[in-house]
């Protein structure tokens, strides 16, 4: 048996994606060809076949979110990815993802937009879609990745959060992280923290599948194990049957939300960058938080108390993080690739603390070092002691 | 002898269900669950390997009555569903229930690539020619003339013939019945069941309801006595004229061809990747 080194590769962002889903063990993929996506799907054709799984090609996006929660239901870990326009396509299935609570990994590379847009530039503008695409209220998990490690170590992470709260998880990438090839050492197979879901482990005739019990996150029987049981987009019971009756009715939607905030620790990611001491900061996701680490170097070698956040989850929205520095700092930056989606979320939990600034580039280009470096003395000038 | 209507009741309803259904009296929709439920018996399927799939509508609540492993997926989805369960796990034998709007307007991309894919599925379409549970709307298989709530002047557009679909399309297997010839729907069904590849079973279904009523077809005996008078069989339907097919339903086995099966395929595919990466 050989033994496991670390080894530098170079890889672009889109194969440390499958890389990081086959490490979680991914073992199914279903989607429709999509720049700047498609090398996720054309790598797993290759790769999920040699390791027992199973690829398959749709006829549209809807079909392969589809198949995606089938083979999930299954007992198989599965995933899809697309970009903008697919994106919209599935957000009927995300929502039934949702409601059944069917454990499932989407990545949308996101793109310009609206409607076709820009299929080779990078953008952020799928914020807010990722948080409420689906119609009616929801909780849901929404990560963003910055580098090409980061769509290893987050797709892996994906992964095993959907596990565990049995939510669908979407991954924000962007045309940039996909398409950059960097060198990275990528975690080791026995570094690698795999979460599976929680097994039934009473009997068939015991097992009600959407009980409450103290995690909020019932335990999930694969079709084909002896448990049968409904499976439904309806709201329902803890049976699994649909239900009119109010009180069940409130019951299903007030579990499906405390699952997620019961979580909050486990599942809001950030980094933080000389932040302990600044006096302004940066809150910044996906390719911008590179700029934006560079920029708060420059500035703190210019004498600025500059530090940064990065979001990696950016919903449920890390606000218990922010809150501290929105009270410590006297402005905070917020650059990003659309017309200003995550500053909205700044601006909603800053509670007029902080003077919040939008820096927003919308040209298909992306947000260089410079220009947030520029903001900054400019936020500072005149509050240097 | 066929088992009776209550030792299916009683081997195959969930105890722990709050009844009634959500069917109208005299709907054909029992009509193919039974219809369902003999050829599951017949073929001695295990309740545990059976997953039924349906999307929306009021064929869409059938899998919530019956104790299997039951899937209610959104509008249209029943088959996309189908198909990952089915490469999940492909020792499941997987049936889609859709209805007409269902499988042929929402949901017809879907159904036409799942024939060509030919995947081991089973999809029963119960074909009613209405949106029945959202109030009589017309549907693809609306007939040219009818009235329905959306179209009260008159239905301008053309019916889709599903099975004729189906067989275009590539499916594997493809038959037809109606609710009055419910045998023959059993037959069918478990013919379709045992098909490897994607076999589509089309059943003519009546909603007195939202269109017997409406087009003045009259209640339910009333319409599956019109079904009896309108099926020609696949034999018979082959020695007469176009003109005389006119407003006729052929029933019986419309295709039955062995083409390769995807979900068998599959299984090549993952031999050759071993061997490549076997190789580099």
């Amino acid at each position: 048996m050989s033994e496991e080194i670390h080894a530098r590769r170079l890889l672009q962002g889109n194969e440390a994606i499958v890389q990081g889903a086959l490490a979680a063990r991914c073992r199914f993929f279903a989607g429709y060809p999509i720049t700047p996506a498609s090398e996720i799907a054309e790598q797993l054709s290759v790769r999920l076949p040699a390791v027992n799984g199973t690829f398959i090609q749709m006829e549209d996006e809807i079909a392969s979110i589809g198949a995606v929660i089938g083979a999930s239901l299954a007992g198989g870990k599965a995933m899809t990815a697309t970009s903008g326009p697919g994106f919209s396509l599935m957000q009927e299935n995300l929502g039934f993802a949702c409601a059944a609570e069917v454990p499932c990994v989407i990545v949308n590379v996101m793109r310009g937009g609206p409607s076709t847009g820009l299929p080779t530039s990078p953008a952020q503008g799928d914020v807010q879609m990722a948080r409420w695409g689906t119609h009616g209220d929801h909780s849901i998990i929404v990560l963003a990745v910055s580098s090409v490690l980061d769509s290893f170590i987050m797709t892996v992470r994906a992964f095993n959060l959907a596990e565990k709260y049995r939510v669908p998880v979407i991954i924000l990438s962007d045309e940039v992280v996909a398409h950059t090839r960097e060198s990275v050492e990528l975690p080791l197979k026995s570094e690698v923290k795999v979460v599976d879901r929680i097994a039934p482990g009473m009997p068939p005739d015991w097992y009600k599948p959407y009980q409450e019990d103290a995690r909020g996150v019932p335990p999930m029987a694969a079709f084909g194990d002896g448990y049968r049981h409904h499976v439904t987009g309806l709201v329902h019971d803890q049976d699994g049957f649909p239900t009119q009756n109010p009180q069940e009715v409130e019951k299903f939607h007030q579990r499906l939300s405390m699952k997620i905030t019961k979580g909050l620790p486990d599942i809001q990611l950030t980094r933080k960058f000389h932040m302990d001491d600044a006096e302004l900061f940066v809150v910044a996701y996906g390719s911008v938080a590179r700029s934006a680490m560079r920029a708060v170097e420059e500035a703190r070698m210019a004498g600025i108390r500059a530090g940064l956040v990065q979001l990696i989850t950016l919903f449920p929205f890390p606000r218990r993080t922010l809150t501290p520095y929105l009270q410590q700092c006297h402005s905070v930056l917020v650059p990003e690739l659309n017309l200003g989606q995550i500053s909205r979320e700044v601006q909603r939990v800053n509670q007029g603390q902080c003077t919040v600034v939008k820096q927003n580039r919308v040209d298909g280009r992306l947000i260089t070092p410079q220009e947030i470096y520029n903001r900054l003395v400019k936020l500072s000038s005149g509050r240097l002691s | 002898m066929p088992p009776s209507i209550q030792a299916l009741t009683h081997t195959y309803f969930r105890h722990n269900k709050r009844f009634p259904h959500v069917w109208c009296p005299g709907c054909g929709n029992g009509i193919v669950m039974g219809a369902l439920l003999r050829a599951i018996t017949r073929l001695e399927l295990e309740k545990d390997e059976i997953v039924l799939a349906s999307g929306i509508g009021c064929s869409g609540r059938m899998p919530t009555y019956l104790d299997f492993n039951t899937l209610h997926t959104t509008h249209g989805r029943a088959l996309t569903f189908a198909t990952g369960i089915k490469l999940a796990n492909p020792a499941l034998n997987v049936v889609a229930i859709m209805g007409d709007g269902d499988a042929t307007a929402i949901g017809g991309n879907h159904l036409i690539h799942a024939a060509r894919r030919n995947l081991n599925l089973t999809a029963i379409i119960i074909n009613n020619s209405i949106y029945g549970m959202t109030g009589g709307q017309y549907s693809p298989t609306t007939p040219f003339g009818s009235t329905t709530t959306t179209s009260v002047y008159g239905h301008i557009e053309h019916a889709f013939s599903i099975a004729e679909l189906a067989v275009t399309a590539g499916a594997s297997f493809v038959a037809r019945s109606t609710v009055y010839h419910a045998a023959l729907a059993d037959q069918l069904i478990e013919q379709a069941m045992m098909k490897p590849g994607f076999a589509v079973v089309e059943i003519i279904s009546n909603c007195h309801v939202q269109y017997g009523r409406r087009n003045k077809i009259g209640n339910a005996v009333e319409m599956l006595t019109a079904f009896k008078e309108q099926a020609v069989t696949v034999k018979k339907a082959a020695t007469m004229e176009q003109k005389e097919l006119q407003g006729k339903v052929t029933i019986g086995v419309l295709a039955d061809r062995d083409l390769p099966v995807s979900t068998d395929e599959y299984k090549k595919i993952r031999e050759r990747a071993r061997a490549a990466q076997e190789e580099s």
